[in-house]
């Protein structure tokens, strides 16, 4: 383990701060198949029998300790531990005198093979078999589990990266914050961390070698980690925590410090976060991701599944707005039953809205559902279409949704044809909302899961602001609502900028609302539109963000810790 | 030797939650139990993963057979879960699964 040295730096997401203890996540040891286990054949039988014992009885009590899909998940990757044939292959290659780790090896590589030639389901459960052979090899030989670990206090959990099964074996309630070495700040790690407001540093080189149990600070909102902090740093982390509290307890409209309204809403993923917003001083819901609903399935979920869920998050919001964004399957987020396998460049590929070229009755059934959902809850939700690319689209999109029953049609702004061509595609449609993420990433070429690109991918960069620039101008022309719900929304400072541009509407992660409140009021929006002119005017982002930072009001830079 | 022949009822066919279910079953029955296909080489009941490397689909027959004390009553169980259409929402959740 190399020594670190007392500062580390990374990418922050969100404001937060806190202090705690390190728990480091470990990836899938690197073992030497020949490594000897046991003194002989014999012990090698003994030790391998109880490895498979131990890892089946522990992945089965944090099975029974889980809830809903994760149960299922640790449930089978436990049952396949406990699995006779596993067990019997195994065992009688080592009694043979093959090395334990390589006769493990071998049987699981022959399951993995059958498994993936049978393709669909049992493709799937390979990563899932080299798990259970990653944790009884871990275990034969004395080291460390693989994956999230039981937390037993709260704990900042600090990993290379997380997969969203770790994400999803993370203990909430005893995680501080998230920290990991790689990944970048629009991945999966850092948009869970903003949904759920914990603080989290990405990129964070070293991270890894921090020895467990370290002390450390993590400050979301300046992207540092301080090993072993002093009192000082203690009592900063203390009273940001203090600040960001009494942010929380302003649960205004969203307005500008001169009385023009901004509606502040909340991207959401499930019925579960929409019902979590009852109290939540939000105006609505601007971005709900409907996919969550589609993922980890083996076929799509019926019109009759749909329209409960859509109807659960209809009825959490009340009278409260709505988007309700149609299915956006293909590149990072794959379905079995839609997305085109064996895709080049997924990202350019069939995904979002373009599915409807191969699953027409995907779409239709979806929007019905929405259409019979807004009936049966009194309520009129607006849906809008991902990765549309020109007029037409928009077009054959609202007429699909009209024809659904649904009465507000829109489409995202993701592409920048779109953004360019904007006048001509809110002529058929009744909004727009701008999707900041997947337009930088369109824009500059720069794959969103890169993380060493990040740079690029800077929500700052000019040639970005100027697309929404246009998209808010053929809002303007047109006397139409244009929002941004990526996460440009949730970074108070560019909010300001976004609304200068003309952007109407604000959606992001609920735990960004206070922050962006905040700064809302500190700003007329004479002074939001100085900070649109003084950010396309910059020829970087850095330079357009310290030039909108200088127009920023004194407190919101101190309380927000923008710099 | 006790022996059965029973239809895949679960739409999914015997493999993701319906083999698990079985498996459990099987595992559980008291005497060594074996699946195959009507005429393939016959697998370990028990394990899941030989139960899944069948691959049977919905609507297809399989083999039970077993040996010994309770062999009988043991096989009728395993043929009621089979008959039953695992992947359905009131079907049992496989053990350990929670709640």
């Amino acid at each position: 383990m190399t020594t670190v040295a007392g500062v580390l730096h990374g990418t922050g997401v969100g404001r937060g701060a806190v202090v705690g203890p390190v728990v480091q996540v470990h990836g899938a040891p690197e073992i030497d198949p020949q490594e000897q286990v046991g003194a002989d054949a014999a012990d090698a039988h003994r030790v391998m029998a109880e490895a498979f014992d131990a890892v089946a009885a522990r992945l089965g009590e944090q099975a029974a300790a889980a809830r809903g899909t994760l149960a299922e998940v640790l449930g089978a990757t436990a049952q396949m531990a406990a699995d006779p044939a596993l067990r019997a292959q195994t065992l009688a290659r080592v009694d043979a005198g093959e090395p334990a780790v390589a006769a493990l090896d071998a049987v699981v590589d022959g399951f993995a093979a059958m498994f993936e030639q049978a393709g669909g389901y049992l493709a799937e459960r390979v990563t899932d078999l080299r798990s259970v052979r990653d944790r009884v090899a871990a275990h034969a030989l004395g080291r460390p589990a693989p994956g999230v670990p039981v937390l037993e206090r709260a704990s900042v959990v600090v990993a290379d990266d997380l997969a969203p099964a770790d994400t999803a074996g993370l203990d909430l309630a005893l995680t501080l914050a998230l920290v990991t070495e790689r990944g970048g700040p629009t991945g999966h790690t850092a948009i869970i961390a903003g949904q759920l407001g914990i603080p989290c540093v990405v990129q964070v080189r070293g991270a890894t070698d921090l020895p467990e149990g370290t002390e450390v600070a993590v400050d979301a909102a300046a992207g540092v980690l301080t090993v072993d902090p002093d009192d000082a740093v203690r009592a900063a982390v203390e009273s940001r925590r203090v600040a960001l509290a009494q942010l929380g307890e302003d649960t205004a409209p969203g307005r500008t410090a001169d009385g023009h309204d901004v509606a502040l809403l909340a991207n959401i993923g499930t019925a579960e976060d929409a019902e979590r917003l009852v109290d939540a001083a939000v105006e609505g819901v601007g971005l709900f991701r409907t996919e969550v609903l589609f993922l980890g399935r083996d076929a799509a979920p019926t019109e009759d599944e749909q329209v409960a869920t859509y109807a659960r998050v209809l009825t959490a919001l009340g009278r409260r707005k709505v988007v309700l964004r149609t299915l956006d399957a293909g590149a990072d987020k794959p379905l079995p039953f839609v997305t085109q396998p064996g895709e080049e460049n997924p990202a350019l590929g069939v995904r979002g809205y373009r599915l409807v070229r191969v699953a027409e009755e995907l779409l239709r059934t979806q929007l019905r559902a929405v259409a019979r959902a807004a009936e049966q809850t009194g309520t009129d939700p607006w849906v809008m279409a991902p990765m549309v690319a020109t007029a037409d689209e928009a077009r054959r999109f609202a007429e699909l949704a009209r024809e659904a029953g649904v009465r507000t049609v829109g489409v995202m702004v993701e592409v920048p044809a779109v953004a360019l061509r904007a006048r001509d595609v809110l002529a058929e449609v009744d909004f727009v909302s701008l999707g900041t993420n997947d337009l930088a990433q369109y824009t500059m070429a720069t794959d969103r899961l890169r993380g060493e690109l990040a740079d690029l991918l800077d929500p700052w960069q000019p040639a970005v602001l100027d697309l929404v620039a246009l998209t808010a101008d053929g809002g303007r022309a047109a006397d139409r609502p244009v929002g941004v719900c990526g996460e440009s929304a949730s970074d108070p400072l560019l909010a300001l900028v976004l609304v200068g541009l003309g952007v109407t509407s604000l959606s992001m992660a609920p735990s960004a609302v206070p922050g962006v409140r905040f700064a809302l009021g500190r700003h007329t929006l004479e002074r939001c539109r100085e900070m649109a002119a003084a950010a396309r005017s910059a020829r970087t982002a850095v330079d357009a963000r310290a030039a909108c930072l200088a127009l920023a009001d004194a407190d919101v830079r101190e309380v927000l810790a923008l710099g | 030797m006790a022996q059965r022949t029973v239809t895949v009822a679960s739409k999914v066919g015997l493999h993701a939650r319906p083999a698990a279910i079985f498996a459990q079953r099987a595992a559980a029955a008291g005497v060594p139990v074996t699946i195959a296909r009507p005429g393939g080489a016959p697998v370990d009941a028990a394990s899941v993963l030989m139960v899944m490397t069948l691959g049977v689909p919905h609507g297809e027959d399989v083999v039970l057979e077993a040996d010994g004390d309770g062999a009988e009553a043991a096989l009728d169980d395993l043929v009621a879960v089979l008959a039953t259409d695992l992947d359905s929402e009131d079907a049992p959740p496989p053990a350990g699964a929670g709640a």
